[in-house]
């Protein structure tokens, strides 16, 4: 077995145990890379050299006797929209094909200081919007498990690469479901944090009453261990808030007896395939199995979150993107007559089609006349679907859902049809509405097809160890859930 | 056909906190071009905003000043333009709900008393600045001035004339100095104003349609961008035209104002509340707690120099609107050895004169309470004439001596001894012969000239009104 096949958590007690070094497991992920990236592109920019001098680094400090963060000597790749000093930070957009932050997002500070080694910056929707990756304005990334499969958005590269071996673990953002879809998509473990739990400082906005920072690994302790290293206030993030979890030490835990589940049934009805259905509810079983009691439950503003979701995060994006616009970094147009005339073709020729669809959205719903009809009810609806959580979570610990409503879908298969893209988002943009943490871990492959499928477990607020105990569990029962695909399929025979 | 004004003022103050709104950069002005900015008041891609809760203070501290109802709960909104010294593409300020509301202010013009309105104070965030360059092609930037706090102020449409106008701008100005929150420095554009001017028949109380004028720096521009501004609506109106309600910008150098946009090419600023800063929620005992700091303020001052010190209305608000005069006043008083009156004169005269002449304030002059009341106490117990306590004055600014060691090192002493004064007196007389004539043929102003020599050959220090004693027994 590979160094790069190891999760995080056997890596950090072989690293402690000097089985292995930082430097060694980095040349292997490396390895790894240059062996499939080429049929994966989950990378924008590679940091082999400052990735390999970190490893050194942490291994001398080890060698020295320093004691160390467990995740030190792990190499963790980043998405492209999380700034990294001296490290190009384009939010895979023509926009900013060449910005390279003057400062470190956070979470960046967090890792550095813990001696987290940087692999590089993953690929991903243009500044996040999307729900398959294509919108890259550099690369479309592949599904690790079919080559002809888009890996889900926008932290596409994120699930991919961990999912491929091709980073220990990675950092994605989560608006509306970005890091949660793919990594259902690609069969890895994906966690969207309570909002305010982790800084946004740093983070490129797309939403910013929605967006958070969140890991993906291949076991529960991995994803565990990635959000104890990242979470916590930060002064500098207003959103932020100071630690209200009961637990300050995360891990998988494995005791779910007498917990309620509850499993809303709007999320199980029309639009989700019978496949994802099934094995979700399998999942459920298996809960219930170890002591969990199931109960159905019903979120009816559901079916509303949808259009609450593309009004709110395109109004807060269309004011959000409105800076790039040709003056101080990033991309400016070549030839143009006046200022208004360079903002215009600037921002023409920058940004790709779903984040010009976006911005006009915004753009009008925030409009004097409109936003009585649009914003403000959106914000109405927001209150609702918060309001109904709470509801619900008086009487339950969790609710269990499908993380997409089918798996993976085929490059190119929903390009044309923006709204059809925007449905698979179904399942996931009401935990961001609600500021709710949630998780996305795998339940079985579908038989069609033979690709990942997962399943959402959501908590209250600041209840992540809540999310850890009963995937943890689910992974006792069923033993390792994901698999780093060895032999890569290039096209699906049928 | 007599029209009358209808006048609103929106003023930006730059508040003087240490720091910038929402970042660490410091708040200074006049330094080398892009030095005092950080990736955030930049708005660098991720970059988010912290609110500095000093800002909140001061605009508190303005609107209990003014009288305001403080929002104990507010919001701060983003919006939404393009412009190249803007580099969030918004500007972050508070929309629907400000800090403060409903206030008011009275001013003083013609010795009239006038209550304006204040609609609303709220905090914002200034921007940069653009540079056309002479020595660079196209347009540079300089963000210093990105994310300056600043306060906007918003009168009630309740001045009807320049005059008022002024005295509101300038009321607002003492209040801000008083408070001390704002430099008020008007050639750094510590304070700005936009004018809104509408005219209408006198007698009618229906408002015309109103124009902003934008560009406004300063205090006598805007009396004279309010006249232009009337004037011109006046002749459309005359002309049987109609006015539009337009945004336009005074030229203060051409004495002119030019269209801007129109009201069909209105900006639509997508107002909304800013995602990345939380509601600003502030209790009873904090607003009470600046409440309660609140110095005493020009008005109260006025009154109570006529009141207790019978102080002229003109003079106790000469005194009062400066904040610094106001206090050496008042400490000077405190020394409680001469008369209020006294002081009075000397600060709006020689002090104020000096001021004018040097251009500096007070505080730059370096004149304290105690040596102004010591030179205004040798005065009035006769040690020295006025004339020579002009010249003390001038000395202890220059030496910054008490006035006493003047008047002895000098020997400025005040001769008040009828020998010595007769002999001058006889001397005067003596070589004057023409006035004596004059005088004795009823032209009693030739006695004026008379004890002006004779201070004279005393070099100042004789004592005016014994000698005119003296003079006019000589001259009987």
């Amino acid at each position: 077995m590979e160094l790069f096949e190891h999760t995080a958590a056997q890596l950090s007690d072989m690293l402690a145990k000097k089985e292995c070094s930082s430097e060694e497991l980095t040349a292997s992920v490396f390895d790894r890379i240059h062996s499939i990236e080429p049929e994966i592109g989950a990378y924008i920019t590679l940091c082999e050299d400052l990735a390999l001098k970190q490893a050194k680094d942490v291994d001398a400090r080890r060698i020295s006797g320093e004691e160390l963060a467990p995740l030190a000597g792990i190499p963790i790749g980043v998405k492209d929209n999380i700034c990294t000093k001296d490290i190009l930070t384009t939010c895979a957009s023509k926009m900013l094909y060449n910005f390279v932050p003057p400062y470190d997002a956070t979470v960046i500070q967090k890792l550095r200081a813990q001696g987290v080694v940087i692999s590089g910056k993953l690929n991903m929707d243009e500044f996040a919007m999307g729900s398959s990756c294509e919108t890259s304005y550099f690369k479309k990334t592949r599904n690790p498990y079919n080559t002809a499969y888009v890996p889900g958005g926008s932290s596409g590269g994120s699930a991919a690469a961990v999912a491929a071996g091709e980073a220990v673990l990675s950092l994605g953002s989560d608006t509306g479901g970005s890091i949660r879809l793919p990594s259902s998509y690609c069969g890895v473990i994906g966690l969207k944090p309570t909002y305010g739990s982790v800084s946004r400082f740093g983070l490129v906005a797309f939403a910013s009453s929605l967006d958070q920072i969140g890991p993906i690994g291949r076991s529960v302790s991995d994803v565990a261990m990635l959000y104890q290293a990242i979470y916590g206030y930060d002064p500098h993030d207003a959103t932020s808030v100071a630690a209200k979890h009961e637990s300050t030490t995360f891990h998988a835990g494995n005791n779910i007896k007498g917990k309620i589940i509850g499993i809303p049934k709007e999320y199980f009805m029309s639009g989700i395939s019978t496949e994802v259905h099934d094995l979700v509810m399998k999942a459920a079983k298996v809960f219930e199995e170890n002591g969990a009691i199931l109960k159905e439950v019903s979120l009816p503003s559901t079916d509303y979150a949808l259009s609450a979701y593309y009004i709110i995060s395109s109004a807060e994006a269309s004011s959000n993107l409105a800076r790039f616009d040709g003056v101080k970094y990033g991309y400016r147009a070549e030839k143009f007559d006046n200022l208004i005339d360079m903002y215009e073709r600037t921002r023409s020729q920058g940004f790709g089609d779903e984040v010009k669809r976006r911005i006009l959205l915004g753009t009008f719903v925030l409009s004097s006349g409109y936003y009585d009809a649009y914003y403000k009810r959106a914000k109405l609806l927001q209150k609702q679907i918060l309001q109904e959580f709470n509801d619900i979570f008086a009487s339950c610990d969790l609710l269990l859902t499908p993380t997409g409503t089918d798996t993976a879908f085929r490059i190119g298969e929903k390009m044309g049809d923006p709204l059809k893209m925007y449905q698979n988002d179904i399942c996931t943009v009401t935990v961001n509405i609600a500021g709710l943490p949630a998780i996305s871990v795998p339940c079985g492959m579908a038989a069609s097809n033979g690709m990942p499928v997962g399943m959402q477990l959501i908590a209250p607020k600041f209840e992540e160890q809540r999310l850890f105990d009963a995937a943890g569990c689910y992974e006792a029962n069923i033993g390792n859930l994901c698999q780093i695909p060895m032999d890569i399929k290039k096209e699906v025979i049928s | 056909m007599s029209y009358e004004m209808v006048i609103g003022l929106e003023i930006h103050a730059e508040l003087s906190t240490q720091s910038k709104i929402y970042c660490s950069c410091k708040n200074e002005f006049g330094f080398e071009v892009n030095t005092r900015c950080c990736p955030i008041c930049t708005g660098m891609p991720g970059t988010l905003p912290t609110l500095n809760e000093k800002v909140v203070e001061y605009a508190v501290k303005m609107g209990c000043a003014l009288g305001c109802k403080i929002n104990q709960v507010s919001k701060q909104d983003r919006k939404n333009y393009f412009y190249p010294d803007l580099p969030k593409a918004y500007q972050i300020s508070q929309y629907d709900i400000p800090l403060c509301e409903n206030g008011h202010v009275d001013i003083l013009v013609d010795g009239k008393e006038k209550r304006i309105g204040v609609t609303r104070i709220h905090i914002e965030e200034d921007a940069g600045k653009l540079l056309h360059g002479e020595s660079f092609s196209g347009s540079l930037v300089d963000f210093n001035r990105c994310g300056v706090p600043l306060i906007e102020i918003v009168s009630e449409p309740d001045m009807r004339s320049p005059q008022e106008a002024k005295a509101y701008l300038e009321t607002i100005r003492s209040i801000l100095q008083y408070l001390d929150i704002s430099d008020c420095k008007m050639q750094e554009g510590s304070i700005r104003c936009d004018v809104n001017v509408s005219v209408m028949k006198s007698g009618s109380n229906e408002f015309g349609t109103r124009c902003e004028m934008k560009n406004v720096n300063s205090f006598s521009g805007a009396v004279r961008a309010i006249e232009y501004e009337a004037k011109r609506q006046i002749a459309v109106l005359e002309a049987g035209g109609t006015i539009e309600q337009e945004t336009r910008k005074w030229d203060d150098t051409k004495g002119e104002s030019i269209l801007l946009r129109s009201k069909e090419d209105a900006q639509d600023y997508r107002y909304f509340p800013e995602p990345d800063l939380s509601t600003i929620v502030l209790d009873d005992s904090y607003i009470e707690e600046i409440r309660s700091s609140i110095p005493e303020l020009p008005n109260k001052k006025i009154s109570r120099y006529i009141r207790d010190y019978g102080l002229s209305q003109i003079d106790a608000t000469l005194l009062a609107d400066d904040m610094q005069k106001a206090l050496l006043f008042e400490h000077t008083i405190k020394e409680n050895n001469c008369t209020p009156k006294s002081v009075c004169n000397w600060i709006l005269g020689d002090i104020s004169k000096y001021m004018n002449e040097k251009n500096c304030t007070i505080s730059e002059l370096g004149i304290t309470a105690k040596n102004l009341s010591d030179l205004i106490a040798l005065i009035e117990n006769g040690t020295i004439s006025n004339a020579v306590g002009k010249k003390v004055f001038d000395f202890m600014l220059e030496t910054k001596k008490t006035p006493k060691s003047i008047v002895e090192e000098k020997g400025f002493v005040q001769i008040s001894d009828e020998n010595a004064l007769a002999e001058i007196v006889k001397a005067v007389l003596a070589n004057n012969q023409k006035s004596v004539d004059d005088y004795h043929n009823g032209k009693t102003n030739a006695l004026g000239f008379l004890v002006g020599q004779c201070m004279k050959a005393t070099k100042g220090q004789g004592n005016p009104a014994k000698m005119k004693e003296l003079l006019l027994q000589a001259l009987a």
